[in-house]
């Protein structure tokens, strides 16, 4: 990784004092995790446990006519069956909003609905009465066209359209000298996370339960299984299990309530682990969308005004789908100064999966279409595409199309220019691998059958939740001395551990402010600490670290005053500096250690991220706390006669503000141009008629090492000004524009027009043969 | 809980009675059909045979004639050097499955007993007019691939039948095994073919998987271009532009495949011509 910006040569000096701020230390973690003996929420036990199974609708679209669950509770085993009847509390949950039943009661909606759970002895127990219950479905006809919904008879009592967002802005009737016009499509990707869902629900004395499960946000989790179960919040603790990755699929509440329903009805713990196939089906995916864009520019390449009109298709519940349009609108026009737009957005109900989170929430999506018109525009220019770019690149003080001011760090040009400036790969060799080229393995392609193409794609994203929500984070901080009169510093936080690296960087950020070298992380759970917000949005290191950072803060006043009582001077004649009180007129120093004899110290704070407003009817408004912004360029060997594509490499910039771990922040771009690739070129849940024909990992095609490009990546660090360290997200960028920036690699390579990721074999080949 | 019984021969005979003595036992070879199915719920044999044990099972042995590959070669095995060098495309088939674990586990029993129209193994069996050697109670039989691979994933091997070795001739000249999927490593073929050419009986045999229920051999392909290779060229067999066009064209139309959620029908047909051609095109020289 190369690095640019400020920052770098103080950093030298920090990486001597060790695993601090910038350094990049072994995750604490991670040694547990590479030989396999990290416990992850499927490996979660107790004795005399039982097995929780949900029996789901193989129905798209249903009336329930009846639910005999008799023969299920009379198998041996079977110690609890629950349906919607048995719902304490709310019978129904939701992110935004509760609209989606605990358990289906009268209608399904969607392929693989929960119906009904179960709790026995053995899983093998619970699978078989699961399969024994009697469902009497009455099949109706499903809803699964996005763009019908809009006006079809609404499946849901909150009717079909969940959001219908317009943004106007500048003169809506100004046009340019030069126009084009597409339509694109993105198809449904999974968060494929490796570890499924799973979790283990244990009943307390007290009437409560406590839920030990792998999610992102454990305190909206709490919430809703809270008002289901009808129990006090502090009834229902949620404590953090390993968390085998997420990437926004553990988001919403998928198990948590049937499993605490299961435990409270058989007063024993109950565990569920869903196999792959279930988890398909119990997590939203990406949304699918319909893009269809209209750019305007003068002759001189400046974009005068941009149209848009995007569909989401929610599927059959909310989840998050108004903040993902949200996104998808506010982004739609990449990160370009646009002075002109008019740009149309609906995230609509159907009987299609339920699609919510993932990695880049909105922004990618639109982003294969803004990519691919700013590719059509520098044609019709005659321009290159990266110059067309750089000209009309957002600067600090841009407006944004939604009218809010850029504040913050800007640095688009930067990246694009980084990722513009990596030396191209080597051009293939015929004497090579065949394993190297476009269908590897399989040996299809000899080095005549393939052609090389280039392309670019650039992108921003916010940081956090935006429209006036408060996600604030909790950190508690304790100092005590420990046996050996070293200190300790216990932090605690309901952050979720997800795979980003938190607990890495909680350390090096307390050992940053504190100068103390032991930092504990203690479990997080509801019971013990106020909430985190969620693990996404690449919002963590910002708002948990700023969190961490202001508990180390409190902390170090209090270690002044107690230093300055022990001097008898005034707290203002004592720094901190690097573990130590310092008596500025005497140059005297007490030790962290020496301030925690008379007793530990221990504070609680919160921090809040700077109020953000809800958009107006022109969808007007400073709806975002911050935002990031990466290009990517990608390098893709394709055979076009058979549509197969081989990346040979992604060469990106990305804007991170600071790198507070940079091996981590390596890590994120790899993983997310994994995810970003795979999107382009083959994830996507088959869905037809409103069922899931590949819930399977057989089918459900992630890139293996043959599939992922060699990385170069410089990331520009231009300090944030509101955020701790300068530090921005760094999660989501890397999984935003590497798929355009591939897809526009497959049509420098063959001229096609390439409108629909993931690209396909099948249209490829048709296209080449059509034109061939 | 139900808990099966598990034999555990040391030979096929053993074998064959341990599946004679507990109705409903199924064989367990490395298992990566078997456990993926009782994952699913779609098997759960009352009593297993586990194969691992029966070493005779895992011999191969390549003559000047013949080769005898034993049902438990994996695939791994079939990049050892002497039966990679007699069937290079074997070894070409295997290289294409799953990863270093399912190829370390899965064997070529196991592959022509599952029977799936896209089982990498089994274009180039038919290509070779495999034989199959079963045992049974009462004793030995040999059949035709096609006479054991029945349809998708249904054969005639008896409930109490072991797979004990497949047997080809060996063809002089070269061959080549190629597969299309959406990804460059771990897929199940959309479209496969093997082709062998003979220089010696002046064939040149093609079977095609994934775009049929069984594979299929391109019989109207093959006739065609043993005619139009000049097989006495110098400098070895050629064939011109538009013959090895016609070739791809007639291996296209052999093939009669589905739509499903991995590929279309059409896609199919394109891909399986194209790659027929390209193998054909590395064992014979383009007329100029
Ligand atoms: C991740 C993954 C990827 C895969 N990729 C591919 C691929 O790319 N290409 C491909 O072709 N396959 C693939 N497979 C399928 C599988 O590996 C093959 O079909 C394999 O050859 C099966 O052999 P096995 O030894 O594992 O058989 P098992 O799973 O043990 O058995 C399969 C069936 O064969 C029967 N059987 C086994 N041995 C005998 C015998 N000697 N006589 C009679 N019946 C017998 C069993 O009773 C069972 O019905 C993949 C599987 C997995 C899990």
């Amino acid at each position: 990784m190369v690095r640019s910006g400020a920052g770098v040569a103080e950093r030298v000096t920090r990486a001597q004092r060790g695993d601090r701020v910038g350094d990049s230390p072994v995750r604490p973690d991670g040694a547990q995790k590479t030989r396999g003996e990290f416990a992850f929420s499927s490996d979660l036990w107790m004795d005399a446990m039982l097995w929780g199974k949900t029996l789901r609708s193989p129905h798209v679209a249903a009336r329930i006519r009846s639910i005999d669950t008799g023969p299920a509770l009379a198998m041996p085993g079977v110690r609890a069956v629950v349906t919607a009847a048995d719902v304490p509390g709310r019978p129904t949950f939701g992110l935004e909003l509760p609209d989606q039943p605990v358990f289906a009661s009268d209608v399904v909606r969607y392929h693989g609905e929960p119906v009904a759970a179960v709790a026995a002895d053995h899983p093998e127990a619970a699978r078989a009465a699961a399969l024994a219950i009697v469902v009497d479905y009455e099949p109706l006809v499903p809803l699964v066209d996005p763009e019908a919904a809009i006006d079809a008879a609404p499946i849901h009592p909150d009717g079909n359209v969940f959001r219908h967002l317009v943004v106007r802005h500048g003169e809506l009737g100004a046009s340019g000298d030069v126009v084009v016009e597409g339509n694109y499509e993105v198809g449904m990707q999974d968060q494929a996370f490796l570890g499924p869902e799973s979790g283990l629900a244990v009943p307390a004395e007290d009437g409560g339960v406590d839920l030990y499960v792998a999610t992102q946000w454990l305190h909206v989790d709490r919430d809703q299984v809270a008002a289901s179960l009808g129990l006090p919040a502090d009834r229902v603790r949620l404590h953090l299990a390993g968390v085998g990755g997420a990437f926004g699929g553990r988001e919403d509440v998928s198990l948590q309530i049937h499993l605490c329903m299961l435990a409270l009805r058989a007063g024993r713990p109950v565990k569920m682990v869903y196999a792959r196939d279930e988890s398909f089906f119990g997590h939203v995916h990406r949304h699918p969308a319909r893009l269809w864009y209209r750019h305007h520019a003068t002759r001189d390449g400046d974009l005068v005004k941009v149209e848009a009109r995007i569909v989401l298709d929610g599927g059959a519940y909310l989840s998050s789908s108004n903040a993902v349009l949200s996104n998808a609108v506010c982004f739609a026009p990449g990160p370009y100064r646009v002075p002109n737009a008019l740009i149309e957005g609906y995230a609509v109900r159907t009987n299609n999966p339920p699609c919510g989170a993932m990695r880049g929430f909105g922004a990618v999506q639109v982003c294969f279409g803004h990519e691919a018109q700013m590719d059509k525009l520098a044609a019709a220019l005659s321009v290159d595409p990266v110059e067309l770019r750089l000209r009309n690149a957002l600067e600090r003080y841009d407006r944004l199309v939604t009218g809010q001011v850029l504040t913050g760090a800007v640095p688009v040009r930067e990246v694009i220019r980084a990722a513009a400036s990596h030396p191209l790969p080597v051009p293939q060799d015929p004497a090579g691998t065949m394993m190297a080229l476009p269908g590897g393995a399989g040996a299809t392609a000899d080095p005549v059958h393939v052609r090389r193409g280039v392309g670019f794609a650039a992108s921003m994203k916010n940081i956090a939740y935006s429209e006036g929500f408060d996600d604030f984070a909790t950190a508690r901080l304790r100092l005590e001395a420990g046996a050996d009169g070293e200190p300790i510093a216990t932090l605690t936080v309901a952050t979720a551990e997800v795979g980003q690296g938190f607990v890495t960087l909680a350390q090096q950020i307390v050992r940053e402010e504190l100068g103390v070298g032991r930092v504990v992380l203690a479990p997080a759970s509801t019971a013990e600490i106020g909430s985190a917000g969620s693990s996404s949005a690449s919002r963590q290191t910002w708002m948990s670290g700023g969190a961490c950072q202001l508990a180390c803060a409190t902390l170090r006043s209090e270690l002044i005053v107690r230093a300055a009582e022990l001097w008898e001077c005034a707290a203002a004649q004592c720094l901190f500096d690097d573990g130590e009180v310092v008596r500025v007129e005497t140059g005297e120093r007490l030790l962290v250690r020496d301030l925690l004899v008379p007793a530990p110290l221990e504070t609680t704070e919160e921090y809040h991220h700077r109020p953000t407003r809800a958009l107006d009817a022109d969808g007007q408004g400073d709806a975002h706390v911050s935002f990031m912004f990466a290009a990517h360029r990608a390098v893709v060997d394709v055979d076009p006669e058979l549509g197969l594509l081989r990346v040979v490499q992604i060469s990106t910039g990305q804007d991170v503000g600071r790198a507070i771990n940079p091996v981590q922040v390596t890590g994120q771009i790899e993983g997310g141009v994994a995810q970003g690739i795979g999107l382009a070129l083959m994830e996507e849940i088959v869905v037809s008629e409103g069922r899931v024909r590949n819930p399977s990992f057989t089918d459900y095609l992630l890139p293996t090492t043959l599939d992922m490009p060699d990385v170069v990546a410089t990331v520009v660090e231009e300090l944030e000004p509101d955020a701790p360290y300068g530090a921005k997200g760094v999660g989501e960028p890397p999984a935003i524009s590497s798929g355009p920036a591939v897809l526009a690699a497959v049509r420098d390579a063959t001229g096609l027009p390439v409108t629909r990721a993931p690209v396909r074999p099948q249209d490829i080949a048709y296209a080449w043969r059509g034109g061939a | 809980m139900r808990v099966a019984r598990v034999a555990l021969p040391t030979t096929v005979d053993e074998a064959v009675v341990a599946l004679r003595d507990a109705p409903g036992a199924q064989l367990l070879a490395g298992g990566t059909d078997f456990c993926v199915e009782v994952n699913f719920g779609l098997r759960r044999p009352p009593a297993v045979v586990a194969l691992r044990r029966v070493r005779e099972l895992r011999r191969h042995a390549v003559t000047p004639e013949t080769v005898v590959i034993g049902a438990g070669t994996t695939y791994a095995d079939m990049g050892d050097p002497g039966l990679s060098s007699a069937l290079p495309a074997l070894a070409a088939a295997a290289r294409t499955v799953g990863s270093p674990q399912v190829r370390n586990a899965g064997t070529l029993g196991g592959n022509v007993a599952t029977a799936s129209p896209a089982g990498d193994t089994l274009p180039l069996l038919a290509a070779l007019d495999a034989r199959v050697v079963l045992r049974g109670p009462s004793g030995e039989r040999t059949a035709s691939l096609g006479e054991v691979v029945t349809g998708v994933k249904t054969t005639s091997i008896g409930p109490d039948e072991v797979v004990v070795e497949v047997v080809v001739d060996r063809r002089p000249g070269p061959q080549q095994f190629v597969k299309v999927g959406t990804r460059n490593a771990m897929v199940i073929a959309i479209a496969s073919a093997a082709v062998v050419v003979d220089v010696e009986a002046h064939e040149v045999r093609v079977a095609l998987g994934s775009v049929a229920p069984v594979p299929v051999r391109a019989t109207a392909a093959e006739v065609h271009i043993a005619d139009a290779i000049d097989w006495r060229a110098a400098g070895g067999p050629r064939a011109s532009e538009g013959a090895l066009a016609r070739f791809g064209e007639l291996v296209a139309g052999a093939a009669s495949p589905i739509t499903d959620h991995r590929s279309t029908a059409e896609y199919r047909r394109l891909a399986v011509g194209v790659i027929a051609r390209r193998a054909l095109e590395r064992c014979v020289a383009r007329a100029a």
